[in-house]
């Protein structure tokens, strides 16, 4: 968003008052505009998006001003295609315009912060997997010498490192599939039943959330024990071991990821159902729309970017795995079978002391990551979101 | 919607809960269970002699009380730490125009999606060199710094919903830009740094790859992931102390998340919005 068009139409001092009584007129002459162009598909986070936040914030009165706030400014960063009502509207961003140095005065804390423990790690992660760093030079007995793409080489040469990057992906996609899929449908479900079935459900579910990763993995670990566990007395397993096979324990992972993350998809789609008005749906089913259909054209669109961000959490979140991995198959499993990128990474450079190596392997998890993002921006530029 | 339907919904919602419940359930009755009882291959979802022996053993044979304040430092800090600074930010980056906005909220995306545990090998060395290995600072320092780029994301939502006219109308009464950000947006903002805390609370209280990477040799500085896994060693796993021990984890996150389990819900919402 560029700051021109705002820092041109700031008012004298003197006018406040008027871009401040033409606020709210400029809120009802727009807000029908807002509901008219979210039938119209890209627009819908203006429509749908609107109410979210006023349900049960104290800042009720929010709903107005955030709505013109952004359908504002998204008028100013599409550049010149302002209505005759725009301008005023602009007008009243004026006390804001006027920062100077404060915003980074604010900003400055967190940035100090970010770049020392972010920003220059990741560097360092960069610089350390060109590289050729290990016990030795760790312990300065040896000078470290630059490799160049030697890391890499190796490690693109190496087959168990293509094995761990296929099973990564592939668990991580189950992982994010499975979790999507459960969320989405209970949080549908959520809305279906009355206060005491969900109550407990909610309650069921924050129980899962809130559980440590470390004691989840050691919880399901223990249901699913050969010997001591319920699991397979139930089904009447005897003692079969779940972290002995490969795909077996891998299972056992992807539960307790799914158990222990499907909560939050949960929660969050639960909460944007619910912000969705209920004329729209009164509306739908009026209309004579079946529920699948008002599930379709009425929610899915509305919910669309709620669903883009806790598909991106989940993958970020799913790709990224290394406690449940790491206590749960020990440390990657028999023969490093179960091992993950993450957990891949930490074997090569603790425990086997070959930073460098370990290094380049984060950069790759980095870059895989950063493509995601990136597809991420692009979602949300399609969809018109206003940063 | 008919009856019947109803009906089912809420029968399979309550099955639903006890199956994600039955975890938790177990975890818990395993810690009361004697050794006897856990370690049996006819495991019974009940017991009829709960006692304390695992707490015990817990606390007796390691310095539990001292992983769980260690713990409880790291995560408190964490929280304070990272949601004033984020608010500070947040608040920098919806109500102000300035140049680079867009890019710094870019840049704060991008942020998030760094894999954390890809930095551990670069961190470790810059807090070698800070001299910070072996201290609770060395868990505290990057939980913070990688908290604040979702904290900063989610609370934007949050700040930018209290409405513009409030601004104008504090400067117009004569209020300065400090008082309106620490005694107006700050209470109104509160919410959403409540929902905003759990999830830097969760990480901070839940590591274990930064404990097991940068507290090497001093165990009084321990965290309660490292200490849990002393009882659990693999071939011979002491599954009581495991579980008595996963409870006295878990319990504080679960108190924490039932207290501000409104907000979340609602917080969620209103973040995800923007």
């Amino acid at each position: 968003m560029t700051n021109r068009p705002l820092r041109g139409s700031v008012p004298p001092p003197g006018d406040e008052q008027t871009p401040k009584g033409s606020g709210p007129a400029a809120t009802s002459a727009r807000a029908p505009g807002t509901a008219l162009s979210a039938a119209a598909g890209t627009a819908v986070r203006g429509g749908g998006a609107g109410p979210v936040p006023v349900k049960s914030r104290q800042a009720g009165a929010a709903r107005p001003g955030s709505g013109v706030g952004s359908g504002v400014s998204r008028g100013a960063g599409r550049g010149l295609g302002r209505g005759p009502g725009r301008g005023a509207g602009v007008g009243r961003k004026s006390p804001l315009a006027r920062g100077g140095w404060t915003p980074w005065l604010y900003l400055a804390p967190a940035l100090v912060v970010l770049g020392g423990l972010l920003v220059y790690p990741v560097y360092q992660l960069g610089l350390i997997s060109f590289l050729e760093y290990t016990q030795a030079q760790v312990s300065g007995g040896e000078p470290t010498t630059f490799q160049g793409f030697g890391n890499y080489a190796t490690l693109f040469k190496d087959e168990q490192f293509w094995q761990v990057l296929l099973a990564t992906v592939v668990f991580a996609a189950a992982c994010v599939v499975s979790t999507l899929a459960l969320g989405c449908a209970l949080a549908v479900l959520l809305t279906r039943v009355r206060a005491v079935p969900r109550l407990a459900l909610m309650l069921a579910a924050l129980g899962a959330w809130a559980t440590p990763a470390v004691t989840g993995s050691t919880v399901w670990l223990l249901l699913f024990d050969p010997d001591f566990g319920p699991v397979n007395r139930v089904l009447g397993l005897g003692d079969h071991s779940w972290t002995y096979g490969r795909y077996s324990a891998f299972a056992l992972v992807l539960l307790e990821v799914v158990w222990c993350s499907f909560p939050f998809v949960m929660v969050t789609v639960y909460a944007g159902i619910r912000a969705v008005p209920t004329e729209v749906l009164e509306a739908a089913s009026l209309d004579g729309a079946s529920q699948w259909r008002i599930w379709r054209s009425v929610l899915a669109p509305m919910l669309r970017p709620i669903l883009v961000v806790v598909t991106i959490q989940s993958v970020i979140w799913d790709f990224k795995v290394f406690t449940q991995i790491y206590v749960m198959t020990n440390g990657g499993g028999i023969a490093g079978q179960n091992l993950v990128l993450n957990v891949y990474a930490y074997q090569k450079a603790f425990a086997s002391s070959q930073y460098g190596l370990g290094s380049a392997i984060g950069v790759v998890m980095l870059l895989m990551l950063l493509a995601v993002t990136l597809v991420y921006l692009r979602l949300l530029r399609r969809q018109g979101e206003e940063l | 919607m008919r009856r019947p339907w109803r009906l089912a919904a809420e029968v399979s919602a309550l099955l639903i809960a006890a199956v994600v419940a039955f975890p938790l359930y177990w975890m818990v009755l395993s810690a009361f269970k004697p050794a006897g009882e856990i370690e049996s291959s006819e495991p019974r979802p009940w017991t009829l002699s709960p006692n304390l022996d695992s707490f015990r053993r817990v606390f007796g044979q390691q310095e539990f009380g001292r992983y769980f304040l260690n713990s409880l430092v790291v995560a408190v800090t964490v929280v304070v730490v990272s949601a004033l600074i984020a608010f500070l930010a947040a608040t920098a980056v919806t109500r102000f125009r300035f140049r680079f906005r867009t890019t710094l909220l870019i840049m704060f995306l991008v942020a998030q999606m760094v894999p954390v545990e890809a930095l551990t090998i670069p961190l470790f060395f810059q807090m070698r060199d800070f001299g910070q290995l072996n201290t609770l600072g060395s868990l505290i320092l990057p939980h913070i710094a990688f908290s604040l780029p979702f904290a900063i994301w989610m609370l934007r939502g949050f700040v930018k919903a209290v409405p513009e006219a409030l601004e104008e109308a504090a400067y117009i009464d004569g209020a300065s830009r400090r008082r309106f950000l620490w005694q107006i947006l700050f209470p109104l903002v509160f919410p959403g740094l409540v929902a905003t805390s759990v999830f830097s609370f969760i990480s901070a209280w839940n590591d274990f790859l930064f404990a097991k990477s940068f507290i090497i040799s001093d165990t009084s500085q321990s965290t309660l992931p490292m200490a849990l896994l002393v009882f659990f060693k693999p071939d011979e796993p002491d599954w009581g102390g495991v579980m008595a021990g996963s409870t006295v984890m878990t319990i504080p996150v679960l108190i924490f998340f039932v207290l501000v389990q409104r907000r979340l819900v609602s917080g969620l919402g209103g973040a995800v919005k923007d």
